[in-house]
């Protein structure tokens, strides 16, 4: 093989593993605290990814400004719905929450085919098709900028987590939710806020991917599996295990693609996330329950 | 008491008389005055943009019909949608085949997707009902002796025999620069089918394919797949794929500089005017092989215009279904009838010729219009334009295309 084939393959798998760990930081955040699989949020990627396009196309405003609007706006509706919906419905049981989150993908995604048609939608901005040279390959300069902001991110997310008051009681919510309300701790609120931070990552997501991906009402599917696939091998709720999942995952389909061909290189994934079950369920990272 | 039971009495009485005498004829007449034409589209799941944009096409021919007198021969009946939706599922769409059957339809037209019209046509089959395929390109649809289905459009098979000949045409008109091609398929019947029968059809046309690419669906990134085709660099690559790949791979070719003579497809997935409108200097050249209108013909402008004047866009499956409402209304009009079997033999001596479409007159064989055709289209930066056959042609080929910067 190639060895210049093989340089460029290592970076498509690195930046597009970027990518991932966008997508699943915010999977990893929800889980880590509310300790359950958030089914809603390939929808609400999609939801935000529509946003974008949006205010790209009717308001003029570039994808990498919306990020001004869209994370606050996520954080807002993840916060509401928590409040409003998912708190409220869940009555203290982890698989209530699971139910609903299903029903709102299910839900969202059939509003979104209502309203925005089955049609996938691109964008063109001045900068989709500048490319970088970076050693062998041309490399998309959207997809650089979104490695960078991925891995800032985790890397921000991760701090405010270790070092804010806001970060120690989600740590202690996720630790021992009785412990923190016996110490003053108001537990609904931060599993609110965590929902909205998750949901705001997407927020983030959605305006990093928009300049390179698509988005249709199943755009949502296309990340999502990849998603978990992440949380798992990585150790949920751990942002590390996040962004190093990421990278394994874009490297391994990568380099999947190259040797088995494109069709049967998504294998890899699969592989990774029944091995990891196999030998090392709580993931790279996780700690051990 | 006794004068209000009275009159409460003739009251009941006259409002019977004049129901009898008005209401009831009058839905008799309603019933057997409207023609109902099941409408089965997959108006939500997956495959709903292309399902509503059928449906549109439907009705606005139907609307279309009936304001211009209804069918004349039966002395002025209107027609009227019953409308289906097949949830992009084929189970769904033999469900509302039944249901349409009980309410009173005299024909189905639908249904886009070709699994779904297998599965519909043989519903309606039971009920000896006509069924006019709008789109569904596989062959097998018009393949398995059902007398009461139709297809106006032309099959995968003839799609991809002129698509070759097409290409064949206009490389030969360039000097022949294409000698090397690469096929970029998904991996399902429609990439994978298409791709081998391609395969097997270019060293026809004196080009060899260089490599075959199978994808996955769906696929995130073409980065490698660029590489690749980068590595062997043909004159040609020839994709296969459905609406989100074709347009994701179709721009990570551009972004990667991929020097080529052209970008080929057959029934290519993403290749309409959205992006033409949302990509158009990754549009721009690319050539699809695939059901379109005359441009040269003064009817499809006028409808062009009216369903862009709804906020729509007029795309393949709008004009494929008004040209199914359009054969069946003529039909009818021969028929003096809409009893099935008459229908169904009105259909089979069909000469329809009032299209708009590169067609030439109407003639079904084993339901299968032998007249259709599909042409070869070049997208411009802000059109689409056809350029084969000649004939039909709004401009000339643009290939190879210009190197890029």
């Amino acid at each position: 093989m190639d060895l210049t084939i093989l340089g460029a393959a290592t970076i498509n798998g690195l930046l597009i593993g970027g990518i991932y760990t966008l997508v699943a930081s915010g999977l990893t955040l929800i889980y880590g605290v509310l300790h359950i699989i958030n089914f809603a949020h390939g929808s609400m990627l999609m939801l935000a990814m529509f946003g974008v396009y949006y205010l790209l196309t009717i308001f003029g405003i570039d994808p990498y400004m919306s990020l001004l609007i869209m994370v606050p706006a996520m954080y807002l509706l993840g916060f509401l719905l928590y409040k409003l919906l998912i708190g409220r419905m869940a009555h203290g049981k982890d698989e209530n929450i699971l139910l609903i989150t299903l029903g709102l993908s299910i839900l969202i995604e059939n509003l979104a085919l209502m309203f925005f048609k089955g049609n996938t939608r691109t964008i063109s901005v001045s900068y989709s098709d500048m490319m970088v040279e970076v050693g062998p390959t041309l490399v998309s300069l959207p997809k650089i900028i979104s490695f960078g902001a991925a891995m800032a991110l985790c890397a921000a997310l991760g701090l405010f987590i270790q070092h804010t008051d806001t970060g120690r009681a989600i740590r202690a919510v996720a630790k021992e939710r009785v412990g923190a309300r016996l110490v003053g701790i108001n537990v609904d609120r931060i599993f609110a806020i965590s929902y909205g931070m998750g949901l705001a990552t997407l927020g983030a997501a959605a305006c990093l991917l928009m300049p390179i991906f698509y988005v249709s009402p199943t755009t949502g599917h296309v990340f999502v599996m990849v998603a978990f696939t992440i949380v798992v091998l990585g150790g949920m709720g751990s942002f590390l295990g996040a962004v190093v999942g990421g990278l394994i995952v874009g490297l391994t389909e990568s380099f999947g693609g190259l040797f088995l061909g494109e069709s049967l290189g998504q294998i890899g994934i699969s592989l990774i996330f029944i091995l990891i079950l196999l030998f090392r369920p709580s993931g790279l990272f996780g700690a051990k329950r | 008491m006794t004068t209000d039971a009275k009159l409460t009495r003739r009251l009941i009485l006259q409002a019977g008389a004049a129901s009898a005498a008005l209401g009831s004829p009058g839905l008799l007449w309603a019933q057997s005055n409207s023609i109902k034409i099941g409408l089965i589209h997959p108006v939500s799941g997956g495959l709903a943009y292309s399902g509503g944009q059928g449906r549109l096409g439907c009705q606005m021919a139907i609307d279309a019909v009936n304001a211009a007198g209804g069918i004349k021969s039966m002395g002025g009946v209107k027609l009227e949608a019953a409308l289906g939706d097949s949830q992009s599922r084929p189970e769904i769409g033999v469900a509302e085949v039944e249901r349409l059957h009980q309410a009173g339809v005299s024909a189905y037209i639908g249904c886009f997707a070709s699994a779904i019209a297998l599965a519909a046509t043989q519903a309606a089959a039971k009920y000896n009902t006509p069924f006019l395929i709008d789109v569904g390109v596989s062959d097998l649809i018009v393949s398995r002796g059902l007398k009461n289905v139709f297809r106006l459009a032309p099959g995968f098979g003839k799609c991809a025999d002129d698509a070759i000949i097409a290409l064949g045409e206009v490389n030969k008109a360039a000097g022949s620069v294409v000698k090397t091609a690469v096929l970029v398929h998904e991996e399902s019947e429609f990439g994978t089918g298409t791709a081998k029968l391609l395969a097997g059809k270019l060293p026809s046309i004196n080009v060899q394919v260089a490599e075959v690419i199978k994808h996955a669906n769906p696929t995130r990134d073409f980065s490698n797949v660029a590489l690749r085709i980068k590595g062997i660099k043909p004159d040609l690559v020839i994709m296969s794929n459905y609406q989100n790949e074709y347009v994701l791979l179709a721009r990570t070719l551009h972004q990667q500089k991929v020097e080529l003579a052209g970008m080929f497809s057959v029934l290519g997935g993403g290749f309409n005017y959205k992006l033409v409108k949302e990509q158009p200097q990754v549009a721009q050249y690319m050539m699809d092989f695939n059901h379109w209108f005359n441009p040269r013909d003064p009817k499809a402008i006028e409808l062009k215009k009216k369903v862009e004047a709804t906020g729509n866009l007029f795309t393949f499956e709008v004009y494929c279904g008004w040209n199914s409402v359009m054969v069946y209304a003529d039909a009818l009009e021969r028929a003096k009838s809409a009893d099935k079997d008459k229908a169904i033999a009105a259909l089979e001596s069909s000469r329809w010729s009032n299209h708009f479409m590169p067609y030439g007159e109407t003639k079904f064989v084993n339901g299968q219009n032998e007249g259709g055709r599909a042409a070869l289209l070049q997208a411009t930066a802000t059109d689409i334009d056809v350029v084969w056959p000649n004939q039909f042609a709004s401009a000339k080929p643009i290939f190879p295309r210009p190197k890029l910067g």
